[in-house]
C-alpha cells in the first residue's frame, strides 16, 4: 500500500481547481450557451426597440411593457434589464438545482466532501460570467439605442452617471445570477427556485402597494430589486437608495440567501 | 482500506443501517451483498460522505473521505451510473472532476480507453445505454488512480463481455494491493470475484465471511444410502452429529465428512449404495442468511445471525 501510494502521482484537491471545475462544467452545457445568449438578446434588443419607439411626449407608445416611468436615455436603453435578469437568474437555478435533479450532485460532492467549495465557486464563476456578458451588453444596447433617441434625450458614455449606470446593470444582473445559484441550491429544485426568483424580483416589489403608504415607502426601496435597480438608475427619486447603498443592500439580499443554501448543503444528505 | 464502525443512519422511523461493523482490506475484492433495501447503498453514501451518520463512523484509510487532500485518490466510488448530467459529453463529465484534483487529461483518455468509451467520449451522456453509462461511472472511479475501488452494483446494465470486464479489472485492481469493494444483490455473480463477504440484511450485518467459510458453514450434510441404515445411524451418532432420514434406505448427515461416514461403514462393514457430500449452492446459501433476517427483523430486533 504505501509503496504503492510513492510510485503514483499525487494529485490534489484545491480552491483553484474547483473553481476550473465549476467553468469547465459551466460552458460544457449547451443550455448555459443557449440561455446566457437569450438573457444579451434580451437585454439588447429590448433597450434598442424602446430606444426606437419612445416617444417624448406621451412615454411609449406601442413599445414593450417595461419601466413605465422611462424618461432618461439610460432606462430606456435598460428596459431589457427586468427581462435579462430572469434569464440569468435561471441560469444560476440551472447551475445548482440543475445537478440534484439531474444526479450529478453526487459526482461532484464525492469529488469536493467538503461541500461549500462547489458553492462558492458556482458562484463565483457564474456572478462573473454574468457581471461580464451583461456589463458587455449594457454598453452595447446603450451603443445601439442612445443615438436612435432624439438630441434631446441622447447622453455620452462620459456624462455623469452614465458608465456607472451602464456597468452597474452588470453587476446587478451578476448578483442576480449569484442569487439564481443560491436559490437553486437551497430549494434543490429548478421549478421551485425559478418561481422563488420569479417572486422575489418581480412579484414582491408589487405586493409592497397593498400595505399602507407610509410602510410601502419606508420598506421598497429595501426590496431586493428595488434596491438593486439602484445602481443602474440615473438619477435617483427621492425615496430610493443611493446607487452604491442600493447595490450593497442587495448583495446582502444575495448573501442572506448564500447562507440559507450554505446551510442547507452542510446539514442535509446530498 | 475502509472500516465501518457500529455505522448507523435512521430516516425518521425506519433504520436503513443498523449499527454495521465490517472492514474491507488492501488486496482483496469485498462483496458487499444484501437483498434489495438491506442497507447496501446507504453504507456506500455514507462511506464517501454524501449521507451523514446518525452514528458511527465509516473511514477510508484511517481518516473521515472528507478530511483527505485528495479524495478522488484515495477512494473511486460508482454509486449510481446517472450521476451525470446528460446533457455534458462523457470527455466533459469526466474533464470536471478532473479538474477539481489537477488530473492531467491523459488520464482522462487512460480511463476512457479502459472503459472502452472511445467511440462515444464527445457524445452527450444522455443519449447512453446503461450499459455505457455504467462503464463511464466506472471511468468516473477510476479517474484518480484511487487506492480504494467501491463500486455499487457494477455489474449492472453491463452485457456479457462488459460482465467479465468488469471482473478482471477488478480482480486486477485488487492484485496491485488496492481496496476493492462492490455491492451486489447476486451471490453468483460476486462469488466469482469476491475473496471475502460482507452479507447485510435489513441494515444489520448477517455474515462477514469468506466464500469457502460460507460454504463450510452453509453445509447441508451427507447423504448416505445403505441396507443397514439403522445399524449405521446408531455407529455415527456422535454429540454434534445429525441423522435424518428421508426413506428407510437413505441418511442425511451432517456434523460428520463423506470421509468420517466411508472409514466408519468400512471399519463396520455396512454396505454403503451412496455417499454424496449435499452441497448447498451459494445462492441458496444467501437466500437462507437473508431469509433470517427477515424473521428477526418481523419479530425482535436482535442481533445478526452469524459472523
Amino acid at each position: 500500500m504505501t509503496t504503492m501510494t510513492i510510485t503514483r502521482p499525487r494529485y490534489r484537491l484545491t480552491a483553484k481547481g474547483v473553481l476550473r471545475a465549476e467553468w469547465t462544467k459551466f460552458w460544457s452545457l449547451r443550455s448555459s450557451w443557449i440561455t446566457l445568449a437569450v438573457s444579451l438578446l434580451l437585454l439588447i434588443a429590448f433597450g434598442v426597440i424602446a430606444a426606437l419607439t419612445y416617444d417624448p411626449a406621451g412615454g411609449f407608445g406601442d413599445g414593450p411593457p417595461g419601466q413605465s416611468a422611462a424618461s432618461d436615455a439610460i432606462s430606456i436603453v435598460l428596459t431589457g434589464v427586468t427581462f435579462a435578469s430572469l434569464a440569468i437568474g435561471v441560469l444560476g437555478v440551472l447551475m445548482s438545482a440543475g445537478e440534484y435533479t439531474t444526479g450529478s450532485i453526487r459526482s461532484t460532492l464525492a469529488a469536493v466532501p467538503s461541500r461549500l467549495p462547489v458553492l462558492w465557486s458556482k458562484s463565483l464563476v457564474f456572478g462573473v460570467i454574468a457581471l461580464v456578458a451583461t456589463g458587455v451588453g449594457a454598453l452595447a444596447a446603450f451603443a445601439l439605442g442612445n443615438p436612435l433617441l432624439d438630441s434631446s434625450l441622447a447622453l455620452g458614455i462620459g456624462d455623469s452617471g452614465v458608465l456607472r449606470s451602464l456597468l452597474g446593470a452588470g453587476l446587478y444582473l451578476g448578483l442576480v445570477g449569484v442569487l439564481g445559484v443560491a436559490l437553486g441550491a437551497l430549494l434543490r429544485s429548478s421549478a421551485g427556485a425559478i418561481t422563488l426568483l420569479a417572486g422575489v424580483l418581480l412579484i414582491v416589489p408589487g405586493l409592497t402597494s397593498l400595505l399602507p403608504d407610509s410602510w410601502s415607502d419606508t420598506i421598497s426601496p429595501y426590496l431586493p430589486s428595488n434596491a438593486g435597480s439602484a445602481v443602474m438608475t440615473l438619477t435617483q427619486t427621492g425615496d430610493s437608495l443611493g446607487p452604491w447603498a442600493g447595490l450593497a443592500v442587495f448583495a446582502g439580499w444575495v448573501a442572506l440567501a448564500l447562507a440559507g443554501a450554505a446551510y442547507r448543503m452542510m446539514r442535509t444528505d446530498a | 482500506m475502509i472500516e465501518v464502525r457500529q455505522l448507523t443512519k435512521r430516516y425518521g422511523p425506519k433504520t436503513a443501517v443498523d449499527g454495521l461493523d465490517f472492514t474491507a482490506l488492501p488486496g482483496q475484492v469485498t462483496g458487499f451483498l444484501g437483498p434489495n433495501g438491506a442497507g447496501k447503498s446507504t453504507t456506500m453514501r455514507m462511506i464517501i460522505g454524501l449521507d451523514r451518520p446518525t452514528s458511527g463512523t465509516a473511514t477510508v484509510n484511517g481518516r473521515r473521505y472528507a478530511e483527505h487532500s485528495a479524495p478522488l485518490q484515495e477512494i473511486g466510488a460508482l454509486l449510481e451510473a446517472r450521476a451525470v448530467h446528460p446533457g455534458r459529453t462523457a470527455y466533459n463529465h469526466l474533464l470536471g472532476l478532473a479538474r477539481t484534483h489537477g488530473i492531467p487529461r491523459t488520464r482522462i483518455d487512460e480511463v476512457i480507453d479502459m472503459a472502452g468509451l472511445g467511440a462515444v467520449a464527445g457524445k452527450r451522456v444522455g443519449g447512453f445505454s446503461l450499459g455505457m453509462g455504467q462503464r463511464l461511472g466506472i471511468a468516473s472511479a477510476l479517474l484518480g488512480d484511487p487506492g480504494v475501488v467501491m463500486l455499487d452494483e457494477p455489474v449492472n446494465g453491463l452485457d456479457p463481455e462488459g460482465v467479465l470486464w468488469v471482473r478482471n479489472l477488478l480482480a486486477g485492481l485488487a492484485a496491485e494491493g488496492r481496496t476493492v469493494m462492490l455491492s451486489s444483490h447476486l451471490m453468483s455473480e460476486t462469488s466469482l470475484i469476491a475473496d471475502h463477504l460482507v452479507i447485510v440484511g435489513r441494515g444489520r450485518l448477517l455474515a462477514d465471511t469468506s466464500v469457502e467459510a460460507l460454504i463450510q458453514q452453509n453445509d447441508a450434510g451427507v447423504r448416505v444410502a445403505s441396507d443397514e441404515a439403522d445399524r449405521l445411524r446408531a455407529l455415527l451418532a456422535g454429540p454434534k452429529v445429525t441423522v435424518s432420514s428421508t426413506t428407510a434406505e437413505e441418511l442425511t448427515v451432517t456434523g460428520l465428512s463423506a470421509r468420517e461416514i466411508g472409514e466408519i461403514a468400512n471399519k463396520h462393514d455396512v454396505p454403503l449404495y451412496e455417499l454424496s457430500a449435499q452441497s448447498v449452492s451459494l445462492e441458496e446459501a444467501f437466500m437462507e442468511l437473508t431469509r433470517d433476517s427477515i424473521e428477526y427483523a418481523a419479530t425482535a430486533p436482535s442481533s445478526g445471525k452469524a459472523r
